[in-house]
């Protein structure tokens, strides 16, 4: 403003200097107005001053002093110009331009005002600082999704550190070092980490030629062989004669009993596997119905039996081959084995447990179907002493028959027969047992008592079996179960034969839990039975509950050496029992869910009003068609859904002490239920997890360590963030380790 | 007779020595353990009792001080090391380990109302009421040695606001202008004026070290590049609901340590916002609970929480991305607290106060200091974890929440619930019986920005 303003003035006052001139006949009034216009100018001063000519150089020059030389005008852009257009120094295209310019009659616009412009720099500057900063946005996200986050951001990784890298400048200096590391290099040793030259990586790596050319020649031979094995089959399997392919097998056999024999003396552990796969073949023969007379084939030979001998025999070969597949391996070699091997290994089941199959028989449910038939033979073949030449008049005896339901029997029959022999066999065995265990002292016993219980409960069993199988040998029903004598041997053989045979056997075993069958509570024949029927309506859960307490009845010892230990056992029980006398669990359980079911049932409302309609006082009831007619019947309830599952109460009633406990609204960051609860149901603990899961899961979001001043993220942090997302893809687990290392380094660390 | 026994290998079961933990063997299947969701309940709920019977927050009291204490500043290479302004001009030096005040100088007359250490640690910079800046030895001096400033400078009016510069000697200051200091020289090297108001503080960005903001007292926030001759942007903040004789301005400004672009500032409506500086038009949260202005805040340098510090004699931490705080600190005798720092390690608090006295504080109230043993610590981690994963459930959330509030406060709050309440209502009642879309709805968030100047 300063510098406009004179000026104005100056150009103000020469245009009244010359008005003055032109009009000199108002002299007065002209000289008073240049009093007072001198006046005026006076007051102001320094009116007079020349337009200065620069004389000296000064710092700041005023761009609208600047004056046309000599003469009192303005500096036209024209002027500068000119002195442009003729100099040699200026180049021609500058000269057009200047041309162009001076053409031109456009006005330039006037500028922005201050405050305008500098609002148009700060708005650029903030954009620009705003795109500036938001390359830390991958950062920031980077760290909010992040599972944990490891402050200081820029520790150094701790432990001992390479030498190079803790002295810098380190130098090979001792002419001893230097052949050292002369020697390393020359033999491409490496120097900074002692672990493997790169030629021993590349002999590791790869197969010596001697080594694979072995393996190769190994192959080739391999192969080879198999072809020509193949071949060969192929051309055995198309032969088409029955004879050939029997004679081959007879050979078989022999070769294989005869290899079984070597075996048995140069490799016992291979010959013990032959036999155990022998075994197993045995059980799959058992198990499945094969040969077993009871396939298509079968019945249709059963029908033509009676007419055809061939029929008949064939039936008869499965039969035996039945027999032969189901015989127990029992060579010299097993028993030898078993008592050798049996102390020193303990997984082998000691030698009575593997025997008392036989003695199981009784006990065991599963064996009973295969044994129906056998009470109607049981006495004969009693009196008869087992052995090969009673077994072929048997045989021949059956034949004789030639009945059609004899043909069928049949292989029951010889399975029974050499089930007996077994049972002999057993028996013996069984009673050299006995005699070991009593041999070997009630001072053995007492430490031997809880190790051995469930073993000499299992023989017991076995023993019980045996005797009665001796003894009576025709008790039916659960003529297995250790019983005093007594009460089982009511039954009289002619009555188990009138029974139906799976009938006996099933309905008091289904009582009686097979695993503990010593200690059974003895079902009591008849009497059991008799309960049984006039209880068919009871709950099946109440009976049980019941038997729970029968288990307290005292066991009469079958064995002299086992009454001690049982004393102290049922001493024991006794004692439990008596401490949980009162408590009946699941009768409690039972009777507080029929209080509930009663609960939930519908009530009938009797809405009758005594007097209403009719005569009301003492001793009147309202009438029958009345109460009838007011009574109100609510529908019959839904069926509860417990009413299947006998061991549940669901009540699908709300409680209310529970909701205090319960979200009520779903919670922010969960999108559905599903999510919430399943959040809410996958346990944290160590109790349910494994301790890498519990690690992982109970790992905190922010890991300090104590006494480190955390500094503020710098520059690096954005670099190295860009670096690991670049190499995310390539090298994660390269980063994973690295976060690892640094959460097992802040050891001292808490969670903030 | 062969027998058979059950063996154990008794490594799976014998200690090596008796300070290891009995090995307990476990079955993981999902279904032998039909009550895991309501054990863990039961667990989270005890950790949050537990929470609350140990939350004792208050570690120490710092006294020494003839007045106030108006400022705080943080040692940047020590952690032990405090340094505090009081309004009679003095500054005191504190080991924090010891709690005891280590140096003790006359810095200023009047109020000292900045103070700042330099980032190498060797020297601290104090502004104060008698127009002056000095920067000050961070050792004390020796025997025989007086107590005196390395440089002084003579400003022409009062500083008000004092920050210094990441890593380089640059230092700002502001009072009538921001200026932008050169240690090495006398007069700014860079001023800042825009429109004619004070301002109250000034602070560097941690992360984008050019980036600085300002709150002047007409109720706008100000920010600044270094490189840059003008002032960036300004937001104008106002209150909404507040009685309008109230000044509205923000007293201090905070940036997040961690994220280059949020920065936090306390407001005299009781509130503070956490703005993104790029869209400055809303801020992103408004955290609510004080119920007086709001003096002071600091981050935590972890970046994910803050403290600030309020004239209703309480702290509150804050999560950065919560509405409401998690934590209020307040003893019976500390009064309007005007500073307060987060330490640089992020485990405690530092707060002045009118009554004159430093109070350190645990930042996590129920956490056990020192070095834990790892099974103290997963522990730890643990029943954290447990009180996450069940923080819905009511009645943890209730024990969770529950703290005790001095009566003044406790009533305070629920008078401004229930103004809150009523302003809302009526507002509401005004939009239903006018035009629709005559009264818009305005979230909380956009209430109390008034304009963005450019």
């Amino acid at each position: 403003m300063e510098s406009e303003d004179p000026e104005m003035e100056r150009e103000d006052a020469e245009d009244e200097r010359e008005d003055a001139e032109d009009e000199r006949e108002d002299e007065e009034d002209e000289r008073r107005r240049l009093k007072l216009v001198e006046a005026i100018t006076a007051l102001r001063g320094g009116r007079k001053k020349p337009l200065g000519e620069r004389s000296e150089a000064a710092v700041r020059v005023s761009e609208f002093a600047v004056t046309a030389e000599g003469e009192r005008q303005k500096v036209q852009l024209s002027d500068l110009i000119e002195g442009a257009q003729q100099s040699p120094a200026v180049p021609t295209q500058t000269r057009k331009q200047l041309q162009n310019l001076s053409r031109s009659q456009k006005t330039v616009e006037q500028p922005l005002s201050r405050q305008e412009s500098e609002r148009v720099q700060r708005d650029l500057a903030f954009q620009k600082a705003a795109v500036h900063v938001s390359r830390w946005k991958s950062v920031v996200t980077q760290n909010r999704r992040s599972e944990q986050l490891v402050f200081p951001l820029n520790q150094e990784p701790s432990g001992p550190k390479p030498l190079e890298k803790v002295v810098t400048g380190w130098r090979v200096q001792t002419p001893l070092e230097q052949e050292v590391f002369n020697l390393l290099s020359a033999n491409k040793q490496p120097i900074h980490d002692p672990v493997l030259s790169p030629a021993e990586e590349a002999s590791l790596r790869a197969m010596s030629l001697e080594e694979a050319q072995i393996r190769r020649a190994e192959l080739q031979k391999a192969r080879a062989l198999q072809s020509y094995y193949e071949a060969k089959a192929r051309r055995e399997r198309k032969i088409k004669s029955k004879k050939y392919h029997r004679v081959q097998n007879k050979a078989r056999r022999k070769e294989f009993l005869k290899q079984f024999d070597q075996m048995v003396k140069t490799d016992p552990n291979g010959a013990l596997e032959e036999l155990n796969k022998m075994e197993l073949a045995r059980m799959k023969e058992r198990m499945s119905l094969k040969h077993q007379n009871s396939g298509k084939w079968a019945r249709s030979k059963a029908i033509m039996a009676k007419y055809d001998e061939g029929a008949r025999r064939a039936m008869q070969q499965q039969l035996e081959l039945n027999k032969d597949l189901t015989q127990k391996v029992r060579s010299s070699l097993s028993n030898q084995e078993e008592q050798e091997d049996g102390a020193s290994d303990p997984e082998l089941l000691p030698d009575f447990v593997n025997d008392a199959e036989p003695g199981q028989v009784s006990s065991n449910p599963w064996m009973r179907g295969e044994l129906s038939a056998e009470p109607a033979e049981a006495q004969r073949s009693e009196q008869e002493v087992a052995a090969p030449a009673a077994e072929k008049e048997q045989h021949e005896e059956e034949e004789e028959k030639a009945d059609e339901e004899e043909a069928l029997l049949r292989d029951f029959e010889s399975r029974r027969k050499l089930r007996q022999k077994e049972e002999e066999e057993q028996e013996a065995a069984v009673q050299d047992v006995e005699d070991s265990d009593e041999e070997e002292g009630p001072a053995d016993q007492d430490q031997e008592e809880e190790g051995l219980s469930e073993f000499r409960s299992l023989f017991r069993g076995v023993a019980e079996g045996l005797k009665e199988a001796a003894a009576a040998a025709s008790s039916a029903g659960c003529s297995s179960a250790p019983l005093e004598g007594g009460l089982i041997r009511i039954r009289t053989v002619e009555d188990a034969e009138l029974l139906p045979p799976e009938d006996v056997e099933l309905l008091p075993c289904s009582e009686s839990p097979p695993s503990a069958p010593q200690e059974e509570a003895p079902p009591t024949g008849q009497k059991a039975r008799g309960n049984k029927k006039r209880k068919r309506n009871i709950e099946l859960k109440e009976v049980l509950t019941k038997d729970a307490k029968t288990v307290t009845v005292p066991l009469a010892p079958t064995l002299t050496d086992t009454a001690d230990g049982s004393d102290e056992e049922l001493d024991q029980r006794g004692l439990i029992m008596e401490a949980f006398a009162g408590d009946d669990v699941i009768a409690d359980f039972l009777r507080d869910k029929r209080k509930q079911e009663d609960a939930a049932k519908p009530k009938v409302v009797d809405l009758t009003l005594p007097g209403w309609g009719e005569w009301g006082g003492q001793g009147l009831k309202p009438s029958s068609r009345k109460r009838r007619r007011f009574r109100v019947k609510v529908a019959p309830a839904e069926p509860r859904k417990d009413q299947r599952l006998p061991g549940v109460i669901i009540s699908e009633q709300r409680n209310g002490s529970l909701s205090a406990h319960q979200v009520s609204a779903l919670p922010f960051p969960f999108e559905n239920h599903a999510q919430f609860e399943s959040a809410v149901r996958t346990p944290l603990g160590r109790t349910w997890n494994t301790e890498r899961t519990v690690k992982k899961l109970t790992m905190p979001k922010v890991l300090t360590q104590l006494g480190t001043i955390i500094q503020p993220m710098t520059e690096e942090e954005l670099a190295r963030k860009k670096a690991s997302a670049a190499g995310a893809g390539k090298e994660d687990p390269h980063k994973t380790k690295d976060q690892k290392r640094r959460a097992r380094k802040g050891r001292h660390s808490q969670k903030i | 007779m062969k027998v058979k026994v059950l063996s154990r290998n008794p490594d799976d079961y014998i200690r090596e020595t008796k300070l290891d933990i009995q090995r307990v063997p476990r079955n993981y299947d999902p279904t032998l353990h039909p009550f895991e969701v309501a054990r863990e309940y039961t667990r989270a709920l005890n950790a949050t009792k537990l929470e609350r019977v140990f939350a004792k927050p208050f570690l120490a009291s710092l006294d020494g001080h003839r007045d106030g204490v108006n400022c705080l500043a943080k040692h940047t290479t020590s952690l032990s090391t405090l340094l505090s302004g009081s309004c009679d001009g003095e500054v005191k030096v504190w080991n924090l380990s010891k709690r005891e005040c280590v140096r003790t100088l006359q810095a200023h007359e009047g109020f000292v109302r900045g103070m700042v250490v330099r980032f190498c640690g060797t020297s601290f910079f104090t502004i104060g009421d008698d127009k002056t800046i000095k920067q000050w030895k961070m050792e004390t001096p020796g025997y025989g040695e007086e107590e005196e400033p390395l440089h002084t400078i003579l400003g022409k009016t009062v500083f008000t606001g004092l920050d210094h510069h990441q890593k380089e000697g640059v230092f700002a200051t502001c009072g009538q202008q921001v200026d932008i200091w050169d240690e090495q020289r006398s007069s700014p090297i860079r001023s800042f004026t825009w429109g004619v108001d004070s301002f109250s503080s000034v602070s560097f960005n941690p992360v984008e070290t050019e980036l600085l903001g300002s709150c002047a007292s007409d109720r706008s926030i100000v920010l600044y590049d270094m490189r840059e001759s003008a002032p960036l942007k300004k937001v104008t903040n106002d209150m909404d609901y507040m009685d309008v004789i109230m000044t509205m301005r923000s007293n201090t400004l905070c940036w997040n340590p961690m994220e280059a672009y949020y920065f936090t500032c306390a407001n005299e409506d009781y509130n503070l916002y956490t703005y993104d500086m790029r869209y400055l038009e809303k801020p992103l949260v408004v955290h609510m609970d004080h119920v007086s202005a709001v003096l002071d805040v600091d981050y935590s340098p972890t970046g994910q929480e803050f403290v600030s510090a309020s004239f209703d004699k309480t702290i509150r931490i804050f999560p950065k991305d919560a509405g409401h705080s998690r934590e209020v600190y307040h003893t019976k005798r500390m009064q309007h607290v005007i500073c307060i720092k987060w330490s640089a390690d992020s485990k405690y608090i530092l707060s002045g106060s009118d009554e004159m006295n430093i109070r350190l504080w645990k930042a996590n109230a129920a956490e056990k200091l020192g070095v834990l043993a790892p099974r103290e610590r997963e522990a730890a981690n643990y029943s954290q974890k447990l009180k996450e994963k069940f923080q819905n459930h009511p009645q943890i959330r209730r024990i969770a929440r529950h703290r005790h509030l001095p009566k003044s406060i406790y009533h305070q709050t629920k008078e401004l619930r229930v103004m809150k309440d009523a302003r809302r209502r009526k507002e509401m009642n005004v939009r239903k019986h006018s035009k629709p879309g005559a009264v818009p709805v305005v979230s909380e968030k956009e209430k109390h920005v008034v304009t963005v100047v450019k």
